[in-house]
């Protein structure tokens, strides 16, 4: 059997992304990446593969055109040929660049599946052969390939577990740093919302059934494989949008050369079918052309390095969309543990004597709860330093303190040291010990705790037994659902995005309200059922608006399923996982806001660069129209306003200019326009000046200093 | 001829305060005709048909209450355009058999040309009408083409409307129902009106031709006459621009004065200039109607400033020119009929100094948006505007909306479909006709010019303006049939695909909007998109511009 394989990913530098949180990075630009790109780079000039881009298909046929001119130029020996050879050159370059854009894609995401299927080759199960009996039913050993859906599996410290699954019994630590790159063992137990495993991640202790959930070719690994290694892609409904507009570009300028024939007939001044050639591939949209498939792949590879796997491309555009985020509370927005906000002391009772009793009785509680009490208090003045006794102090010496757990039977929990008592619980178990010792809770006490209560908050009172006995009620502690810091900021950088944020919570309306005003979501679903989930998805859906959700339990699954981009927790169960269209591998509910932003960046690094593809005409048109008609009419040299050498020249530095551009793009289309929260018309300001603008003035600057240099080549000039 | 910068700019200013002071009522106006009640607590009230009205749909047997889908749409405006071509074709072949003034029967591709020229809202005259057509079919069928074919292009423009506005629906209204509600209630009261402003200003209006005496020379002498001011009035508010006179709006009977010369830019104007605030109203956001008046206002403003430009530089201007109103009126008139798909002319485009005949091509090839023709303009401008839509869409990090319609790929489709067929049957017709010499001769200037007028020929049928460079002979077998395909492709394939994306966008719900929605009003957009509509246009004609206009215009 084998072991466990190591990580697959490398430790790298963390990088703050939007959410606030770290993710690896992988470099990109290794010589190993660069150069293993060039043969699938090559491979790709196949006429079938390239069909799939119409734009770099017509460069390619424009190739092919100007190479045929070029072999009939060299038996002629004419002594256009060195500028054909040129522009021949420069054009199959511009095939070759958007191809390479292509396979530099790929090949990143290709790395990172080889090493996944790696860690699964001759994977071998303990397939138990009765699906019925867990114990006595005998083992037999199988290849990982042969699990089928329903088969029971054993695995044991040291093993890999072999394929998708639930546990049916017992518990163990995982090691899932196969497939999510956290090398922090998890803990995996049968029942509950923790029972899913995943084929590829190793037991590190124990022993537990499994049953299996995925038939061969469709595991999780599979699917993650295909996804990085861009098998399945498809284009998506906008890159189709996208596509249709540059085909129709490339028939228009199609025409428009083709036009041009009969036209400069006229004048008496037709151009070379090379020239015609380099006019029609500068003209065509060839950088965004070259570069959409790169993108949409990229964005995919974001995605995954940020631990999120998605179904589709489709998926990932769509959650660029979202105008509703529906998140739980609990994790997301708060701790999800309560903490110790406030001491209300009773009346007449002095509130350092509260503090201090209220720490003492929370001193061996080990809970979130009971620490957060000690630690408010001793940010009160009860600490150490203020000389108040520590735990060591108190169990040290002849009467060491005796600590008082939480039972069921009691309800409360505290200290004894020196016959005192210190006791802290829910309201009606320290009144009812009061009682016991002939006191009661104060009235005003019960009024604070009711007053707690309906604000959304937990009150727990303390009360003090002295060593002669009788019960004192010192007062109530506040615990509060605390809310994570700069959750507001967050959402409000949502809001300014337009995507409303939904608090979804069990808790009661009016604790639900409190947070939700706290935390500054736009709206909140209190006391929620996984019907009224599905329910608010329809209704938002019903108004037109794009709902993300998250969630991790099987109760979840019909709502994420409902939801246009269903994230579910890696650590929730397989039925929510399915329903999902990504899975997030980090299990952190927050990853959406990275999701949405993602999604935002795909789409605006194809809109920018088609922006600036297609400014990019204006100057090609100043460089070729008057290299092409001057000479017949001189008054059209007025338009070379870049002042090119020579017409040979012109249309060559066009050519290269055309080639370069997509090269020095390629690093913006695998990154992404930086992306920033902010409001649709300050983006839009900010990216038309940039690629629309930028890509009416670049290419002049660019056309002209390439001409310099063009213009000293021997056979150009 | 000096050129008046003074005249052009008091012209200018004249007309954007009438065009200011007029385009909201008149634009709540025809709200009320295309979508009735629109007067509080009166619901229906607009709707209900007058007794006209219901003898016309009982006779045609339409139930105008029943609202069509986008396949019914299209059906309707096809067949009642391929119907009306059939009856101006028929009615001229017969001319003999009615003509009072003895004039015979119009030559058959003439009268093809012609028939597809005014069912097409261009109005491009193969014929002298003078010597072609008599009182009747210039008063039965052409004016009657010159109401029904602009009402056709309202009716198209008001159904994209609907589709971009109205949800959970596959209707765009009835196209019978708009067609007589727009061309009864709307052009008719809009033309009787002008018509008879014109008549006060002193065009003519009679029913025959007045023999006079030359006081001078005592030499007899016959002026012709007609109903003129009725014609003209709706020649030039359906921009249409089929004059009554062969001379067009050069014609002293046609416009005689600076003041009908004003008037007539205005009436030219004033339809397209109307319905973007139908568009703001129907959007129930008047400031998507205002960016695109801003958007067409400001095109109309850098061109004619162009044209005056290209007229005050050229030396020895003169020739072709309106001599008694002076070039400044030649070049405002000039500019707005080409931008109008109108085509009257007051000026002889030929003769235009050559940048200005070049930007009165490039006028032309902006697709007729600016504000275009009626109706036309504005669904062609609003086809722009989703192209910028999707760009500025992506480029904000949202699948692109408009109104909170989502554009995904059957829309860009539909539009990348549209803004490829006018420049195609430009390109392809005008490289065909330039290849065949019988045809190339039509043209009779040399060098670039002629070029240019074969160009500006193709450019004026394909996008239905209706103007020429008069140099061409458009008459004859060849010419006549070309340029009839011209014209009838760039009408109706693009208001097919026109009904088809207002088909595809209604059945849409809307997206409720956010501060995440890119905002199609205000100034960045509006930059954004008359950007890509001046950018589409150059990137389509610019080598053609090229070896017309510019090579002509810029020497050295």
């Amino acid at each position: 059997m084998k072991t466990a394989t190591p990580a697959v990913q490398t430790p790298t530098p963390r990088v703050e992304e939007f959410s606030g949180h770290a993710y690896k990075r992988r470099s990109s630009w290794d010589r190993k990446t660069l150069l293993g790109a060039l043969p699938l780079a090559l491979k790709k000039f196949a006429p079938r593969a390239m069909l799939h881009s119409p734009v770099m298909f017509t460069v390619l046929v424009g190739t092919i055109v100007s190479l045929l001119v070029c072999v009939g130029q060299f038996l002629t020996n004419s002594p256009q040929l060195v500028f054909s050879i040129a522009v021949t050159v420069w054009l199959a370059l511009t095939v070759l660049f958007g191809n390479y854009s292509e396979a530099l894609a790929e090949g990143r995401g290709k790395a990172q599946a080889d090493s996944l299927r790696a860690s699964r080759q001759g994977l071998t199960a303990r397939r138990l052969s009765s699906a019925t009996g867990l114990s006595g039913s005998e083992e037999s050993l199988v290849a990982a390939s042969e699990l089928h859906q329903g088969d029971l599996v054993v695995c044991e410290a040291g093993d890999v577990i072999p394929s998708d699954g639930e546990i049916v019994e017992g518990l163990a630590m995982v090691d899932e740093s196969a497939i999510t790159g956290e090398s922090a063992p998890v803990v995996r137990e049968s029942g509950g919302d923790r029972s899913a495993v995943t084929g590829g991640t190793t037991v590190l202790s124990d022993r537990i059934v499994v049953r299996i959930t995925a038939e061969p070719g469709s595991t999780f690994l599979d699917r993650m494989i295909a996804l990085v290694e861009g098998a399945e892609r498809q284009r998506t409904p906008n890159e189709i949008a996208l596509h249709v507009l540059l085909v129709a570009l490339t028939i228009t300028f199609l025409v428009v050369t083709v036009a041009l024939v009969p036209f400069s007939q006229l004048a008496g001044a037709v151009p070379s079918p090379i020239v015609l050639v380099a006019l029609l591939v500068c003209l065509i949209p060839t950088t965004i052309g070259a570069l959409v498939p790169a993108i949409g792949i990229a964005g995919m590879d974001r995605l995954v390095q940020h631990n999120v796997l998605a179904t589709s491309g489709r998926a990932v555009e769509t959650a660029g969309d979202i105008t509703t985020l529906m998140m739980d509370k609990t994790g997301t927005i708060t701790y999800g543990n309560r903490r110790a906000v406030e001491f209300v002391p009773a009346p007449g009772v002095d509130r350092a004597d509260l503090v201090d009793a209220a720490r003492l009785s929370s001193l061996a509680d080990e809970t979130p709860e009971g620490r957060s009490i000690v630690e408010l208090a001793e940010e009160q003045g009860a600490s150490p330093e203020q000389g108040q006794p520590t735990l060591e102090d108190l169990s040290a010496g002849s009467d060491p303190a005796e600590a008082v757990e939480f039972s069921a039977a009691t309800r409360m929990s505290g200290l004894d040291h020196g016959g005192v008592k210190v006791r802290k619980g829910a309201s009606s178990a320290v009144g009812a010990w009061a009682e016991e010792a002939g006191a009661a809770l104060p009235p005003a006490v019960s009024a604070t705790v009711e007053e707690l209560s309906r604000r959304g908050s937990t009150p727990l009172v303390v009360a003090r037994a002295g060593a002669l006995g009788g019960v004192s009620v010192l007062g109530t502690v506040e615990l509060a659902d605390v809310v994570k810091p700069g959750i507001a900021d967050r959402f409000a950088a949502l809001r300014g995005m337009g995507i409303r944020t939904v608090m979804i919570t069990g808790d009661n309306p009016l604790t639900a309200a409190a947070i939700a005003a706290q935390a500054g979501v736009d709206d909140y679903l209190a006391e929620a059922t996984p019907e009224d989930k599905l329910a608010r998805i329809h209704s938002e859906q019903a108004e037109g608006r794009l709902v993300a959700m998250t969630g991790d339990g099987t109760n979840d699954a019909p709502a994420l399923a409902a939801a246009d981009v269903g994230v579910a927790m890696n650590s929730g169960t397989q039925a929510a996982k399915e329903a999902a269209n990504m899975v997030d591998l980090d299990s952190d509910p927050t990853k959406l806001l990275d999701i949405v932003a993602i999604g935002k960046q795909l789409l605006i690094t194809r809109g920018s660069l088609t922006t600036f593809s297609v400014a990019n005409d204006v100057a090609k048109y100043f460089a070729i129209i008057p290299a092409l008609f001057a000479a017949v009419y001189p008054g059209l040299g007025l338009l070379n306003v870049m002042g090119l050498h020579s017409p040979e020249s012109a249309i060559l530095s066009a050519v290269i200019f055309n080639a370069l551009v997509i090269v020095a793009l390629v690093p913006l289309a695998l990154k992404g326009v930086k992306y920033r929260a902010v409001s649709a018309q300050n983006a839009l300001r900010r990216n038309l000046l940039w690629f629309g603008v930028g890509g009416l003035i670049a290419p002049f600057i660019g056309i002209k200093l390439i001409d310099l240099l063009v213009a000293v080549l021997p056979g150009i000039s | 001829m000096k050129y008046s910068w003074w005249s052009y700019g008091t012209q200018m200013a004249i007309l954007l305060v009438l065009l200011g002071v007029a385009h909201r009522p008149l634009g709540m106006y025809l709200h009320w005709v295309v979508e009735g009640a629109v007067l509080e607590g009166k619901a229906g009230e607009g709707t209900r048909q007058n007794r006209v009205e219901r003898v016309l749909f009982r006779m045609a047997g339409v139930s105008p209450e029943r609202e069509q889908n986008w396949l019914g749409y299209a059906r309707g405006v096809l067949a009642f355009s391929i119907l009306s071509v059939l009856v101006v074709f028929l009615a001229m072949r017969l001319q003999a058999l009615f003509s009072t003034e003895g004039l015979g029967a119009v030559d058959p591709w003439t009268a093809m040309n012609t028939a597809i020229s005014f069912v097409t809202n261009t109005n491009w005259q193969v014929y002298t009408p003078e010597t072609t057509v008599g009182i009747a079919v210039q008063m039965v069928l052409l004016a009657v083409q010159n109401f029904l074919s602009a009402a056709v292009g309202i009716c198209v423009a008001v159904a994209f409307m609907r589709g971009l506005t109205r949800a959970g629906t596959d209707r765009l209204g009835n196209f019978w129902k708009d067609l007589v509600r727009i061309s009864l209630r709307f052009l008719l009261p809009l033309a009787a009106v002008s018509a008879v402003l014109l008549i006060v200003a002193g065009v003519v209006q009679n029913f025959w031709a007045t023999p006079v005496h030359n006081p001078y020379t005592g030499a007899a002498q016959v002026v012709p006459g007609g109903p003129v001011a009725s014609q003209e009035a709706i020649k030039l508010l359906g921009t249409n621009g089929g004059g009554y006179f062969n001379a067009n709006s050069a014609h002293p009977l046609e416009n005689p004065n600076s003041f009908t010369n004003l008037f007539e830019v205005f009436l030219l104007l004033v339809i397209p200039s109307v319905l973007p605030w139908v568009f703001g109203r129907m959007a129930r956001d008047a400031r998507q109607g205002y960016t695109v008046l801003g958007v067409m206002g400001s095109l109309w403003l850098l061109t004619s400033t162009a044209m005056a430009w290209a007229l005050a530089a050229y030396p020895g201007l003169g020739e072709g020119m309106e001599q008694r109103l002076g070039p400044a009126a030649s070049g405002v008139f000039a500019t707005a009929t080409t931008l109008t798909s109108t085509g009257a002319v007051n000026a002889a485009h030929d003769s235009l100094p050559p940048l200005a005949g070049g930007v009165a091509l490039f006028d032309m090839m902006l697709g007729e948006v600016a504000p275009g023709g009626v109706g036309s303009g504005l669904y062609g401008i609003l086809v722009l505007a989703i192209v910028t839509v999707f760009l500025a869409g992506l480029m904000v990090g949202r699948t692109p909306e408009y109104l909170g319609k989502k554009v995904q790929a059957k829309h860009m489709t539909l539009t990348a479909l549209y803004l490829l067929v006018v420049p195609i049957v430009v390109l392809v017709l005008t490289g065909i006709a330039v290849m065949i010499p019988g045809v190339l001769s039509q043209a009779s200037a040399q060098g670039p010019h002629q070029f240019s007028e074969m160009l500006y020929a193709f450019t004026s049928a394909a996008n239905n303006n209706g103007s020429a460079f008069g140099g061409i002979t458009s008459s004859g077998p060849a010419l006549s049939t070309m340029l009839g395909i011209a014209m009838w492709l760039g009408r109706f394939v693009g208001i097919v695909l026109i009904l088809a994306l207002a088909g595809a966008f209604v059945t849409q719900a809307v997206v409720p909007k956010s501060a995440g929605t890119l905002p199609t009003h205000g100034g960045l957009f509006a930059i954004m998109f008359g950007t890509v509509t001046v950018l589409l246009t150059a990137l389509n004609y610019l080598p053609a511009l090229a070896l017309g206009p510019l090579a002509e215009g810029i020497l050295k």
